[in-house]
């Protein structure tokens, strides 16, 4: 079906409008729609982004509408990587890359804690051939929670295992160690 | 696999297998969000940045097989017709955001649909596998195969301190998130999911409709999925999930049975009667459809239907929605024309039964 106003486009918003007792069908495309003013509403009503946007504005809080532009002004810090401000950031409420996260780094606590039940810190998959180091890193700060456990427990033959692989992983350590000065 | 395949049949092939606990979830999703290290994300990368991840993903994944997983299929955004996108969404291979993506966005689908990787979404890749039933930890082994078969090639970007790094602050950490659909009926009936869903909100999980964020539950169809992603690693996410959806399951099994016990003729008549207006009516609503197919599925559960196959409310959930409508009948079509081609093709899908 064509829209009735360009009779280009095909019609995408089908809705009967009522004007003094008289019914009306109307058919229309989104363009004309916007431009006549048929959609009162922003096309993704309001969306998981507002209600960030809004979390993120905790800094200026408190802050006179002046403070807050002075404050945004003097301190909006720029990604080198993708230009984005933290200002941008803040209204849209996403990061435009990676570079992002260690430029708006000091920031970030504070809205990852919010968003994420005060946790700011990452404790899962690691990946494969690029977390080396940190997987054996990961691996050692389980054996040494397992170790605390076992002790509290008073499973010491068991704990005494875990304190074996502990060592020999460290042991590998000062091995390749040794190795890169070699 | 070509795309009219993943067009046609409303039903993807792994809905047609029955999984643990199929009689009240549909299904078990896992959905990994990954970025490349170097190039900014989609929101504010340039078009020429985006086409060449677009054809990576071409170049080095087309036709590859993976694991169980056969012939991954490329699809560009830019190649479908809008009502084409729609079916894509429809059938949950894509989400309604790639859809609006056209320039350099695509997905890989696996023969079975099990799989799909979105391309160029709000991260680069979104990787959603989905297995039929309760099957949560299966689903993430199996993603996390598929993530590790992915990392051979690509540089993620990851930190030390805020694992994956994704463009929504929401995701970032193990840019996973953990769902499943679950058919809650006699939990609606009871009203008793009204005070369900606030302790489930408490414990960092969300319940939306089907179709995600915003949606209502058409049809008594709930999604649970966790809100949280960073922190907790993903078999904890997967855990906390799975100890409050088996609750769900114990709870909904429950109140059918009191509901049969208290007010079994009621629960009959209203089953047969919603059979009756699927079989009959020559107009329906979409909202009336998936109230009427969701008290036909409990009747089918009950062990009331005979005759009637469990998946047709998955099938027929998805096949009487707009985009596939509009698909079968290769025009754009009216909301009264909708109408009455839904009533049509429950009726034929009925008698298909009979």
């Amino acid at each position: 079906m064509q829209c009735q106003e360009c009779h280009k486009r095909p019609a995408t918003l089908h809705f009967t409008q009522i004007i003094q007792g008289q019914k009306m069908e109307v058919h229309v495309c989104n363009v004309c729609a916007k431009e006549k003013g048929y959609m009162t509403y922003p096309e993704d009503g309001y969306s998981l982004h507002h209600l960030l946007s809004g979390l993120f504005n905790f800094d200026t809080s408190g802050l006179t509408s002046t403070h807050a532009e002075n404050y945004q002004q003097s301190k909006d810090l720029q990604c080198p990587k993708c230009e984005m401000t933290f200002s941008q950031f803040k209204q849209i409420g996403k990061f435009g890359c990676a570079v992002c996260y260690e430029t708006f780094n000091e920031r970030l606590d504070p809205i990852f804690r919010r968003v994420h039940a005060g946790n700011i810190k990452h404790n899962g998959k690691i990946p494969k051939r690029q977390g080396g180091d940190l997987h054996k890193k990961k691996q050692l700060e389980d054996l040494k929670l397992h170790l605390k456990k076992l002790i509290e427990n008073e499973e010491f033959e068991e704990a005494a295992k875990v304190r074996d692989q502990i060592r020999a992983l460290n042991q590998d350590d000062d091995h390749s160690e040794a190795g890169d000065q070699s | 696999m070509t795309l009219q395949q993943f067009m046609n049949e409303a039903i993807s092939p792994w809905m047609r297998k029955d999984g643990p606990d199929s009689d009240i979830v549909l299904s078990s999703r896992i959905r990994l969000a990954r970025n490349f290290a170097n190039v900014p994300y989609p929101i504010a990368a340039d078009p020429k940045e985006l086409e060449e991840i677009r054809s990576f993903f071409k170049e080095k994944y087309e036709g590859q097989d993976f694991g169980s997983y056969k012939d991954l299929a490329f699809v560009s955004i830019r190649d479908l017709s809008a009502i084409e996108r729609r079916v894509l969404v429809e059938k949950h291979l894509i989400s309604p955001l790639l859809a609006k993506h056209s320039e350099a966005a695509a997905v890989l689908i696996s023969e079975n649909e099990q799989v799909s990787l979105m391309i160029n979404e709000e991260d680069h890749i979104r990787l959603q596998l989905y297995l039929p039933g309760f099957q949560l930890s299966e689903a993430l082994q199996q993603a996390f195969e598929f993530d590790d078969w992915l990392e051979e090639k690509i540089n993620y970007a990851f930190d030390e301190t805020r694992g994956y790094l994704t463009s929504c602050p929401t995701n970032v950490g193990t840019g996973m998130r953990a769902s499943v659909m679950m058919h809650l009926p006699a939990l609606v009936l009871t009203k008793q999911i009204n005070r369900m869903i606030p302790a489930i909100n408490q414990l960092g999980l969300v319940v939306r409709g089907i179709y995600g964020e915003g949606s209502e539950a058409q049809g008594n169809i709930f999604q649970i999925s966790n809100q949280i992603t960073l922190g907790k690693s993903e078999q904890d996410i997967v855990a906390d999930l799975q100890s409050v959806v088996k609750q769900l399951i114990e709870q909904e099994r429950y109140a059918r049975q009191q509901l049969i016990k208290q007010s079994g003729d009621k629960l009959e008549d209203r089953i047969y009667r919603s059979y009756g207006v699927l079989a009959y009516a020559r107009i329906i609503e979409s909202k009336e459809a998936a109230t009427c197919l969701s008290n036909v599925r409990l009747g089918i559960d009950l062990g009331l239907l005979k005759n009637v196959s469990r998946n047709i409310l998955n099938e027929l959930m998805i096949l009487t929605q707009p985009g596939f409508l509009q698909h079968y009948a290769k025009k754009t079509l009216a909301a009264s024309e909708r109408d009455q081609l839904r009533a049509s093709l429950i009726r034929q899908r009925l008698q298909l039964e009979q």
